[in-house]
Protein backbone atom coordinates (compact mmCIF):
# COMPACT_ATOMS: atom_id res chain seq x y z
CA UNK A 1 0.00 0.00 0.00
CA UNK A 2 3.29 2.43 0.41
CA UNK A 3 3.46 4.23 -2.94
CA UNK A 4 7.47 4.72 -3.39
CA UNK A 5 8.52 8.20 -3.42
CA UNK A 6 7.96 9.86 -6.99
CA UNK A 7 5.79 7.56 -8.17
CA UNK A 8 2.51 9.94 -8.68
CA UNK A 9 2.71 13.22 -10.76
CA UNK A 10 2.38 16.46 -8.86
CA UNK A 11 -0.70 17.10 -9.56
CA UNK A 12 -2.06 13.79 -7.81
CA UNK A 13 0.15 14.52 -4.70
CA UNK A 14 -1.38 17.53 -4.45
CA UNK A 15 -5.04 16.38 -4.85
CA UNK A 16 -4.59 13.98 -1.82
CA UNK A 17 -1.81 16.04 0.40
CA UNK A 18 -5.16 18.18 0.28
CA UNK A 19 -7.60 15.66 1.35
CA UNK A 20 -5.46 14.27 3.80
CA UNK A 21 -4.09 17.49 5.59
CA UNK A 22 -7.85 18.49 6.76
CA UNK A 23 -8.79 14.80 8.36
CA UNK A 24 -5.55 15.24 9.81
CA UNK A 25 -6.05 18.57 11.14
CA UNK A 26 -9.03 17.25 12.77
CA UNK A 27 -7.71 14.30 14.41
CA UNK A 28 -5.21 16.55 16.03
CA UNK A 29 -8.20 18.86 17.29
CA UNK A 30 -9.70 15.82 18.89
CA UNK A 31 -6.86 14.23 19.96
CA UNK A 32 -6.29 17.27 21.72
CA UNK A 33 -9.79 17.60 23.36
CA UNK A 34 -9.99 13.73 24.55
CA UNK A 35 -6.64 14.70 25.95
CA UNK A 36 -7.99 17.85 28.03
CA UNK A 37 -11.01 15.75 29.22
CA UNK A 38 -9.03 13.40 30.62
CA UNK A 39 -5.15 13.32 30.61
CA UNK A 40 -4.87 9.35 31.18
CA UNK A 41 -6.46 9.35 27.45
CA UNK A 42 -2.61 9.48 26.34
CA UNK A 43 -0.83 6.39 27.17
CA UNK A 44 -3.78 4.68 25.48
CA UNK A 45 -3.08 6.69 22.39
CA UNK A 46 0.41 5.66 22.53
CA UNK A 47 -0.10 2.14 22.92
CA UNK A 48 -2.51 2.49 19.32
CA UNK A 49 0.57 4.07 17.68
CA UNK A 50 2.91 1.68 18.74
CA UNK A 51 0.04 -1.00 17.07
CA UNK A 52 0.58 0.63 13.94
CA UNK A 53 4.10 0.94 14.55
CA UNK A 54 4.55 -2.96 15.74
CA UNK A 55 1.99 -4.43 12.78
CA UNK A 56 2.83 -2.74 9.59
CA UNK A 57 6.50 -3.32 10.03
CA UNK A 58 5.67 -7.01 9.62
CA UNK A 59 5.66 -8.42 6.51
CA UNK A 60 3.94 -11.47 5.56
CA UNK A 61 3.82 -14.26 2.73
CA UNK A 62 0.80 -14.96 1.72
CA UNK A 63 -1.26 -17.07 -0.76
CA UNK A 64 -0.34 -15.54 -3.77
CA UNK A 65 3.07 -16.16 -3.60
CA UNK A 66 3.68 -12.77 -2.20
CA UNK A 67 4.43 -10.43 0.54
CA UNK A 68 2.31 -7.56 2.13
CA UNK A 69 1.70 -6.23 5.35
CA UNK A 70 -1.18 -5.31 7.64
CA UNK A 71 -1.64 -1.57 8.55
CA UNK A 72 -2.56 -1.99 12.23
CA UNK A 73 -5.58 0.78 11.89
CA UNK A 74 -7.91 -1.35 12.88
CA UNK A 75 -7.49 -0.88 17.32
CA UNK A 76 -7.07 2.82 16.36
CA UNK A 77 -10.97 2.62 14.57
CA UNK A 78 -12.52 0.85 17.45
CA UNK A 79 -10.81 2.80 20.17
CA UNK A 80 -10.90 6.69 18.15
CA UNK A 81 -12.65 6.27 15.40
CA UNK A 82 -11.21 7.56 11.85
CA UNK A 83 -10.17 10.99 12.06
CA UNK A 84 -7.63 9.87 15.15
CA UNK A 85 -6.34 7.12 13.53
CA UNK A 86 -5.41 9.40 10.72
CA UNK A 87 -3.10 11.24 12.73
CA UNK A 88 -1.30 8.30 14.32
CA UNK A 89 -1.03 7.00 10.53
CA UNK A 90 0.83 9.67 9.70
CA UNK A 91 3.45 9.27 11.78
CA UNK A 92 4.30 5.90 11.02
CA UNK A 93 4.16 7.11 7.78
CA UNK A 94 6.54 9.71 7.77
CA UNK A 95 8.14 7.52 9.79
CA UNK A 96 8.43 4.70 7.42
CA UNK A 97 9.35 7.19 4.32
CA UNK A 98 12.01 9.27 5.95
CA UNK A 99 14.00 6.02 7.46
CA UNK A 100 12.52 3.16 5.45
CA UNK A 101 12.10 4.65 2.24
CA UNK A 102 8.99 2.92 2.06
CA UNK A 103 6.39 5.31 0.66
CA UNK A 104 7.60 8.70 0.35
CA UNK A 105 7.39 12.35 0.73
CA UNK A 106 5.67 13.31 -2.42
CA UNK A 107 3.14 10.40 -2.10
CA UNK A 108 2.24 10.74 2.12
CA UNK A 109 -0.95 12.51 1.52
CA UNK A 110 -1.90 9.26 -0.96
CA UNK A 111 -0.65 6.78 1.74
CA UNK A 112 -2.24 9.05 4.50
CA UNK A 113 -5.75 8.65 1.99
CA UNK A 114 -5.49 5.10 1.82
CA UNK A 115 -3.75 3.55 5.10
CA UNK A 116 -5.19 6.44 7.48
CA UNK A 117 -8.46 7.32 6.39
CA UNK A 118 -10.31 6.21 3.93
CA UNK A 119 -9.08 2.31 5.05
CA UNK A 120 -10.47 3.10 8.88
CA UNK A 121 -13.61 5.58 7.71
CA UNK A 122 -14.60 1.63 5.98
CA UNK A 123 -13.68 -0.18 8.92
CA UNK A 124 -15.29 2.05 11.54
CA UNK A 125 -18.84 1.97 9.15
CA UNK A 126 -18.56 -1.73 9.19
CA UNK A 127 -17.86 -1.77 13.10
CA UNK A 128 -20.78 0.37 13.39
CA UNK A 129 -22.95 -1.81 11.45
CA UNK A 130 -22.30 -4.91 13.09
CA UNK A 131 -22.67 -3.60 16.33
CA UNK A 132 -25.73 -2.20 15.55
CA UNK A 133 -26.90 -5.66 15.34
CA UNK A 134 -25.59 -6.71 18.67
CA UNK A 135 -22.72 -8.10 17.65
CA UNK A 136 -19.71 -8.48 20.58
CA UNK A 137 -17.53 -6.71 20.98
CA UNK A 138 -14.33 -8.58 20.06
CA UNK A 139 -16.37 -9.96 16.43
CA UNK A 140 -16.78 -6.34 15.70
CA UNK A 141 -13.56 -5.57 16.32
CA UNK A 142 -12.52 -8.08 13.82
CA UNK A 143 -14.90 -6.56 11.49
CA UNK A 144 -13.17 -2.87 12.06
CA UNK A 145 -9.77 -4.24 11.25
CA UNK A 146 -10.87 -6.56 8.52
CA UNK A 147 -12.10 -4.21 6.64
CA UNK A 148 -9.69 -1.14 7.47
CA UNK A 149 -7.02 -2.82 6.37
CA UNK A 150 -8.20 -4.64 2.79
CA UNK A 151 -10.24 -1.46 1.92
CA UNK A 152 -6.53 0.25 2.78
CA UNK A 153 -5.34 -1.70 -0.63
CA UNK A 154 -8.36 -1.06 -2.37
CA UNK A 155 -7.84 2.59 -2.11
CA UNK A 156 -4.25 2.07 -3.15
CA UNK A 157 -4.68 0.66 -6.27
CA UNK A 158 -7.90 3.01 -7.05
CA UNK A 159 -4.89 5.78 -6.61
CA UNK A 160 -2.62 4.52 -8.66
CA UNK A 161 -5.20 3.18 -11.30
CA UNK A 162 -6.47 6.99 -11.57
CA UNK A 163 -2.90 8.27 -12.19
CA UNK A 164 -2.17 5.68 -14.34
CA UNK A 165 -4.89 4.43 -16.60
CA UNK A 166 -3.99 2.07 -19.03
CA UNK A 167 -3.62 3.34 -22.74
CA UNK A 168 -6.68 1.33 -24.12
CA UNK A 169 -8.98 0.33 -21.57
CA UNK A 170 -8.57 3.32 -19.36
CA UNK A 171 -9.17 3.28 -15.49
CA UNK A 172 -10.77 0.04 -15.37
CA UNK A 173 -8.46 -1.61 -16.59
CA UNK A 174 -5.45 -0.68 -14.64
CA UNK A 175 -7.91 -0.65 -11.45
CA UNK A 176 -7.87 -4.48 -12.28
CA UNK A 177 -4.01 -5.06 -13.00
CA UNK A 178 -3.74 -3.06 -9.61
CA UNK A 179 -6.53 -5.06 -7.30
CA UNK A 180 -4.77 -8.22 -8.96
CA UNK A 181 -1.47 -6.98 -7.02
CA UNK A 182 -2.74 -6.46 -3.92
CA UNK A 183 -6.38 -7.54 -2.94
CA UNK A 184 -5.86 -11.31 -2.72
CA UNK A 185 -2.48 -10.68 -0.84
CA UNK A 186 -4.27 -9.01 1.78
CA UNK A 187 -7.28 -11.00 2.67
CA UNK A 188 -4.91 -13.45 4.80
CA UNK A 189 -3.59 -10.20 6.43
CA UNK A 190 -6.67 -9.02 6.74
CA UNK A 191 -7.81 -12.03 8.95
CA UNK A 192 -4.72 -11.97 10.61
CA UNK A 193 -5.51 -8.02 11.25
CA UNK A 194 -8.84 -8.84 12.62
CA UNK A 195 -7.84 -11.47 14.75
CA UNK A 196 -5.06 -9.59 16.52
CA UNK A 197 -7.41 -6.62 16.97
CA UNK A 198 -9.62 -8.47 18.94
CA UNK A 199 -7.04 -9.84 21.04
CA UNK A 200 -5.93 -6.83 21.87
CA UNK A 201 -9.49 -4.93 22.52
CA UNK A 202 -9.87 -8.36 25.30
CA UNK A 203 -7.15 -7.99 26.64
CA UNK A 204 -7.53 -3.84 26.96
CA UNK A 205 -10.88 -4.95 28.75
CA UNK A 206 -9.70 -7.90 31.49
CA UNK A 207 -7.20 -4.82 32.27
CA UNK A 208 -9.93 -2.67 33.13
CA UNK A 209 -10.33 -0.53 30.38
CA UNK A 210 -13.26 1.23 28.83
CA UNK A 211 -12.48 0.44 24.97
CA UNK A 212 -15.77 2.29 23.92
CA UNK A 213 -15.37 5.41 26.30
CA UNK A 214 -13.47 7.48 23.64
CA UNK A 215 -15.25 6.69 20.38
CA UNK A 216 -16.52 10.30 18.63
CA UNK A 217 -19.24 11.60 20.39
CA UNK A 218 -22.95 10.48 19.30
CA UNK A 219 -22.03 7.20 18.29
CA UNK A 220 -20.43 5.30 20.42
CA UNK A 221 -22.78 2.34 20.29
CA UNK A 222 -21.50 1.26 23.82
CA UNK A 223 -24.33 3.38 25.68
CA UNK A 224 -27.10 2.51 23.56
CA UNK B 1 -12.35 -26.80 30.59
CA UNK B 2 -14.01 -23.56 29.98
CA UNK B 3 -11.68 -21.77 27.06
CA UNK B 4 -11.16 -18.11 28.03
CA UNK B 5 -11.67 -15.81 24.71
CA UNK B 6 -7.95 -14.63 25.26
CA UNK B 7 -6.57 -18.27 24.88
CA UNK B 8 -8.85 -18.83 21.95
CA UNK B 9 -7.32 -15.80 20.15
CA UNK B 10 -3.77 -16.19 21.31
CA UNK B 11 -4.20 -19.79 19.41
CA UNK B 12 -5.90 -18.88 16.27
CA UNK B 13 -3.04 -15.75 16.01
CA UNK B 14 -0.37 -18.68 15.95
CA UNK B 15 -2.27 -21.92 13.73
CA UNK B 16 -2.96 -18.06 11.28
CA UNK B 17 0.87 -17.45 11.42
CA UNK B 18 2.25 -20.77 10.74
CA UNK B 19 -0.12 -21.43 8.00
CA UNK B 20 1.46 -18.50 6.32
CA UNK B 21 4.85 -19.52 6.69
CA UNK B 22 4.22 -22.78 5.61
CA UNK B 23 2.82 -21.37 2.55
CA UNK B 24 6.13 -20.64 1.31
CA UNK B 25 7.29 -24.14 1.39
CA UNK B 26 3.41 -25.08 -0.03
CA UNK B 27 4.07 -22.77 -3.11
CA UNK B 28 8.15 -23.25 -3.63
CA UNK B 29 8.32 -21.38 -7.18
CA UNK B 30 7.02 -18.04 -5.62
CA UNK B 31 9.36 -15.22 -5.12
CA UNK B 32 7.76 -13.80 -1.93
CA UNK B 33 8.37 -10.44 -3.47
CA UNK B 34 6.62 -7.19 -1.55
CA UNK B 35 3.35 -6.08 -3.50
CA UNK B 36 4.53 -2.52 -2.65
CA UNK B 37 7.31 -3.55 -5.52
CA UNK B 38 5.23 -5.27 -7.51
CA UNK B 39 2.44 -2.33 -7.86
CA UNK B 40 5.78 -0.05 -8.90
CA UNK B 41 7.01 -2.12 -11.32
CA UNK B 42 3.85 -2.34 -13.24
CA UNK B 43 4.37 1.41 -13.39
CA UNK B 44 8.05 1.43 -14.49
CA UNK B 45 7.85 -1.11 -16.87
CA UNK B 46 3.84 -0.80 -18.43
CA UNK B 47 4.45 3.17 -19.05
CA UNK B 48 7.89 3.47 -19.13
CA UNK B 49 7.50 5.73 -15.71
CA UNK B 50 10.38 7.17 -14.28
CA UNK B 51 9.78 8.54 -10.64
CA UNK B 52 10.09 12.00 -10.48
CA UNK B 53 11.77 12.38 -7.02
CA UNK B 54 14.17 9.96 -5.45
CA UNK B 55 14.12 9.19 -1.71
CA UNK B 56 15.66 11.69 0.23
CA UNK B 57 17.81 8.42 2.13
CA UNK B 58 17.83 4.71 1.54
CA UNK B 59 18.78 2.18 3.78
CA UNK B 60 22.30 1.06 2.19
CA UNK B 61 21.53 -2.89 2.35
CA UNK B 62 18.67 -5.16 3.18
CA UNK B 63 20.17 -5.95 6.34
CA UNK B 64 20.16 -2.39 7.52
CA UNK B 65 16.64 -2.09 5.96
CA UNK B 66 15.37 -5.37 8.18
CA UNK B 67 16.97 -3.76 11.13
CA UNK B 68 15.41 -0.40 10.86
CA UNK B 69 12.37 -2.01 10.32
CA UNK B 70 13.31 -4.71 13.67
CA UNK B 71 13.68 -1.18 15.75
CA UNK B 72 10.13 0.16 14.49
CA UNK B 73 8.54 -3.13 15.70
CA UNK B 74 10.53 -3.17 19.08
CA UNK B 75 9.73 0.27 19.66
CA UNK B 76 6.14 -0.17 19.46
CA UNK B 77 5.80 -3.75 21.12
CA UNK B 78 8.41 -1.82 24.03
CA UNK B 79 5.81 0.93 24.51
CA UNK B 80 2.74 -2.10 24.39
CA UNK B 81 4.45 -4.16 27.37
CA UNK B 82 4.90 -1.48 29.21
CA UNK B 83 1.34 0.18 28.92
CA UNK B 84 -0.25 -3.61 30.07
CA UNK B 85 2.46 -3.79 32.72
CA UNK B 86 1.02 -0.60 34.65
CA UNK B 87 -2.41 -1.76 34.02
CA UNK B 88 -1.93 -5.03 35.39
CA UNK B 89 0.41 -3.28 38.05
CA UNK B 90 -2.96 -0.81 38.57
CA UNK B 91 -4.97 -3.56 38.42
CA UNK B 92 -3.32 -5.66 41.22
CA UNK B 93 -2.81 -2.99 43.79
CA UNK B 94 -6.92 -2.33 43.51
CA UNK B 95 -7.01 -5.58 44.94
Amino acid sequence: MHIAEGFLPLEWSAVWYALALPIVGYGIYRAQKLRERELGVMPLLAVTAAFIFVLSALKLPSVTGSCSHPTGTGLGVVLFGPSITAFLSIIVLLFQALLLAHGGITTLGANTVSMGIVGPAVGWLAYRAVRRMKAGLLTSGFVAAFFADLMTYVVTAGQLAAAFPATKGGILLSFEAFFGIFAVTQVPLAIIEGITVALALKLLQEHGVAVEMWQPKGVSVSEA
Amino acid sequence: MKLEATTILAVLLVISFFSLLALTTAIPKAEWGGTDGQGMELIEQSLNYEPWVNPIWEPPSGEIESLLFALQAAIGSLIIGYYFGILKGRKESEK
